[in-house]
């Protein structure tokens, strides 16, 4: 059987084969990172690790250290941004939250992203700009909303299984922001 | 060579030699090469004085070829054998370049990449940009007074991974090492950046012969970190000489020209275009070969309004930059021009009035991109300068996927992802007992795989037979520093190894490459073959005081085996370096890079652990 593509598995995939990004950069495991002091410590690390600090070795040698920036670029992508920082959390605490489905999700909030979903719909097919605009500037509110909670969740109650529900939610929200997003490049175009 | 003598980070591990390396910018209309001599960038000049070599290639039918101006003054009697603008053919398929409008060569079919039938044999982009590139080295060796270490190549930040493999083929070709593919108006914000010590955020505004890019930067205690590009990989100056072309041909009623006319309409627009940079009004003036004239009287107003939806075109690319960076306008301190396109004004207005401020124009924006090529080269080649603690953080322009179900991306790599940058997704089988599964790697944002580029395609094979479903194929994406991609698969399931690492290639495989190579060598005379034996026989001492070394210092890395594997292969090498032979001592100089592959691994692990953990690394003896 020589044919075709593959079946999709897995949508986020840490790895762990050079250590878990919190040490890497020297920050406490738990939610609630300083950006500024996460931006400080990448820089520091990519300042001793980028193979460009290396240059006049040859590129065995090279390819180990872009290996580890490419490890550290990794790493300060998912410890930014909010809900791929919560995701991280849950994979080292072995949790998927894809396949974690003990927590459904709860009707209001359905009924709200249903309503969502048509007005994007809407709005993209009368190539209502502004409208989206607007759409995308209430789910960027909703979801930070929901980031706040994410904190309590984690490090003041340690409550996984409310903070894998709400990262679901928010995964929710993400992927319309994102349809938003093309729906946005593609009328621009 | 592996296993260097290791030293501090950021420093070369001999000090005090000058290594001679260069930028250059390798553009649509014309290229230049820059470097760094006594701590200054400086841009070095041709034979004839001018800097800016036209990047035009003429093959005479008898082998010969010329470059640059000799070329140029034939482009429009020669004009098939006369290749202009060949960089919007690089890692471009036949129907690319076709629906580019431009049919003006006598364009091939070839898997890959468009070749060029020519008087002299068909000949691939890459070749042609290796001519330019020669033309460059040449006179930077000779300028330098000695052999190049290596170049830093400028590309638009906007190619995609055809593109730029093919630039660094067309490099390796013209027999350089290169030291970094770098984006084009990340090499202007070097050069701007450094010179104003600037911090900030920053946006380059790069409009260059047949290419436009567009980066915002942010520049914070000497990092230039890229936080998004985007572009348009087919819109430059040439368009707007198109568009004054068409509108002149209409004028004349000479819609239908041969391709010797066409080209010469298409200079004398060049030259109106440029005159209206400086003046309301110019003359247009071409005599056909028929006799007949074409004559008009061009206004700045008119040329505007023909343009008009060129200019608007630039502006897509900056919203969509801006909003990836989730930046608004005000946030952007600065906007620096680059590319000879932006002496356009109604470009300057366009950007003017889109970031409500005047843009930065206060470096040539013909020589920016080829200064900052420069000053990373120097960096790159080990002469660190002291006022170069700076660190360069650039993206990737494209997104990277794969095919799935239904002819579907899944992407793998998001666009403005930092690079280097490695990211791997699980995928599985999805008929029972499937041993094989087909590989497409794809590139760019749109969800269905026929409307992005195709990278590659491969097979992973020796999946041992399982249920649908039950296979699980990790498939990693590692892109380097060149913004450069390999695919590897692997099957992890079963348990059962089975994988496959892939570089996507374009038109010319290594092989031809290295073909090529050793041909020029081949007819070399005697004095270039003691030359090349010489390198050899240094390399290889080099490389025999190095791995002793190591084995004194970390020895214990090494199990027995290992270590005398590798202290026989050591004997070998000495014994052969003592001999004549350049090729044998190559081969041997190959298996003992390769021997200690794993060696110089670990070696780099426990240096870089250490430089993590806060040691200076000096102290580690290494």
């Amino acid at each position: 059987m020589r044919t075709a593509a593959l079946s999709f598995v897995n949508p986020m995939n840490f790895s762990d084969a050079l250590g878990d990004y919190f040490s890497l950069f020297g920050l406490p495991r738990r939610y609630a990172v300083d950006p500024a002091t996460l931006e400080s410590a990448y820089l520091d690390v990519q300042a001793k690790i980028h193979p460009d600090r290396y240059a006049h070795l040859p590129e065995n040698e090279r390819r180990i250290a872009m290996q580890w920036a490419s490890h550290a670029n990794e790493g300060y992508r998912v410890l930014r941004r909010p809900v791929p920082r919560a995701r991280y959390l849950l994979h080292l605490a072995g949790i998927d939250p894809q396949i974690e489905s003990n927590t459904a999700m709860p009707a209001d909030f359905l009924m709200r992203q249903m309503l969502l979903r048509e007005a994007v719909e809407e709005a993209e097919q009368d190539g209502d700009v502004a409208t989206l605009d607007n759409l995308l500037r209430e789910l960027r509110r909703d979801a930070r909303t929901m980031e706040q909670s994410l904190a309590d969740d984690f490090d003041a109650r340690g409550d996984l299984i409310a903070a894998t529900a709400r990262v679901r939610q928010l995964m929710f929200l993400e992927r319309l922001q994102e349809e938003i997003g093309s729906a946005l490049e593609t009328l621009e175009n | 060579m592996a296993l260097l003598q290791l030293a501090e980070p950021g420093q070369s591990a001999a000090p005090h030699e000058h290594r001679l390396a260069v930028g250059i910018d390798l553009g649509t209309t014309h290229s230049l090469v820059a470097t760094v001599r006594h701590s200054l960038p400086e841009c070095l000049p041709g034979e004839q004085c001018g800097i800016l070599l036209p990047s035009i290639v003429r093959y005479l039918a008898d082998g010969s070829v010329q470059v640059g101006r000799e070329a140029a003054e034939h482009q429009a009697t020669d004009s098939q054998n006369t290749i202009v603008s060949v960089k919007r053919f690089m890692g471009r398929g036949l129907a690319d370049v076709e629906a580019g409008a431009s049919k003006q060569y006598d364009f091939v079919d070839a898997d890959g990449m468009v070749r060029i039938n020519t008087v002299a044999g068909v000949k691939s982009p890459v070749e042609v940009s290796a001519e330019i590139l020669k033309v460059l080295r040449q006179r930077a060796e000779s300028r330098l007074g000695g052999e190049l270490v290596g170049a830093v190549i400028t590309v638009p930040a906007y190619f995609d991974d055809a593109q730029r493999q093919a630039t660094k083929d067309a490099a390796r070709l013209a027999g350089l090492n290169v030291l970094r593919l770098l984006n084009e108006p990340t090499a202007a914000a070097i050069a701007y950046g450094l010179d104003n010590e600037t911090e900030g955020t920053y946006a380059v505004f790069d409009l260059g012969g047949g290419t436009f890019d567009f980066s915002v930067l942010k520049l914070s205690r000497g990092v230039f970190e890229v936080l998004a590009t985007s572009g348009d990989a087919a819109l430059g100056g040439d368009d707007f000489d198109q568009a004054l072309a068409m509108w002149l041909r209409e004028q004349g009623g000479a819609s239908d020209l041969p391709p010797e006319d066409s080209r010469a309409v298409l200079v004398e627009c060049r030259r109106v275009k440029e005159a209206l940079s400086r003046a309301s009004a110019e003359q247009a003036h071409v005599t056909l070969s028929d006799g007949r004239e074409l004559c008009a009287s061009v206004t700045r107003e008119q040329f505007e309004a023909l343009t008009a939806k060129l200019v608007a075109k630039t502006l897509t690319p900056v919203r969509k930059a801006l909003r990836d960076a989730h930046l608004d306008v005000e946030d952007v301190k600065g906007v620096v021009l680059v590319g000879g396109a932006t002496r356009m004004p109604q470009i300057r207005a366009a950007v003017e009035q889109h970031f409500g401020r005047e843009p930065l124009t206060d470096i040539d924006p013909d020589k920016v991109v080829a200064i900052g090529a420069a000053i990373q080269a120097n960096v790159l080649a080990g002469n660190r300068r002291d006022e170069d603690d700076w660190l360069l953080l650039d993206v990737i322009p494209l997104s990277l996927g794969i095919e799935t179900m239904g002819g579907l991306v899944e992407k793998i790599v998001t666009r403005n992802s930092t690079i280097p940058t490695a990211k791997a997704q699980e995928f599985t089988t999805y008929k029972d007992g499937q041993t094989a599964m087909a590989i497409h790697v794809v590139q760019g944002e749109r969800e269905l795989v026929r409307d992005c580029r195709s990278l590659a395609r491969f097979e992973l094979r020796g999946i041992p037979p399982m249920a649908a479903g039950a296979a699980r194929i990790r498939v990693t994406f590692q892109v380097d520093a060149d913004g450069l991609l390999s695919v590897s698969a692997r099957e992890t399931g079963s348990g059962v190894e089975a994988s496959i690492t892939v570089k996507p290639s374009y038109g010319l495989s290594d092989d031809e490459i290295a073909g090529m190579l050793r041909a020029g060598f081949d007819h070399a005379d005697a004095d270039m073959r003691m030359r090349a034996l010489r390198e050899q026989q240094v390399e290889a001492q080099r490389m025999i005081e190095a791995v002793q070394s190591a084995l004194a210092v970390d020895g214990d890395l090494l199990d027995a085996a290992e270590c005398q594997a590798i202290h026989a292969a050591l004997n070998e090498l000495t014994a052969l370096n003592a001999g004549d032979d350049a090729r044998q001592i190559k081969t041997a100089l190959d298996a003992m890079n390769k021997l200690t592959e794993t060696f110089a691994a670990r070696r780099m692990d426990k240096t870089i652990r250490a430089a993590l953990a806060g040691q200076k690394v000096d102290d580690l003896k290494v």
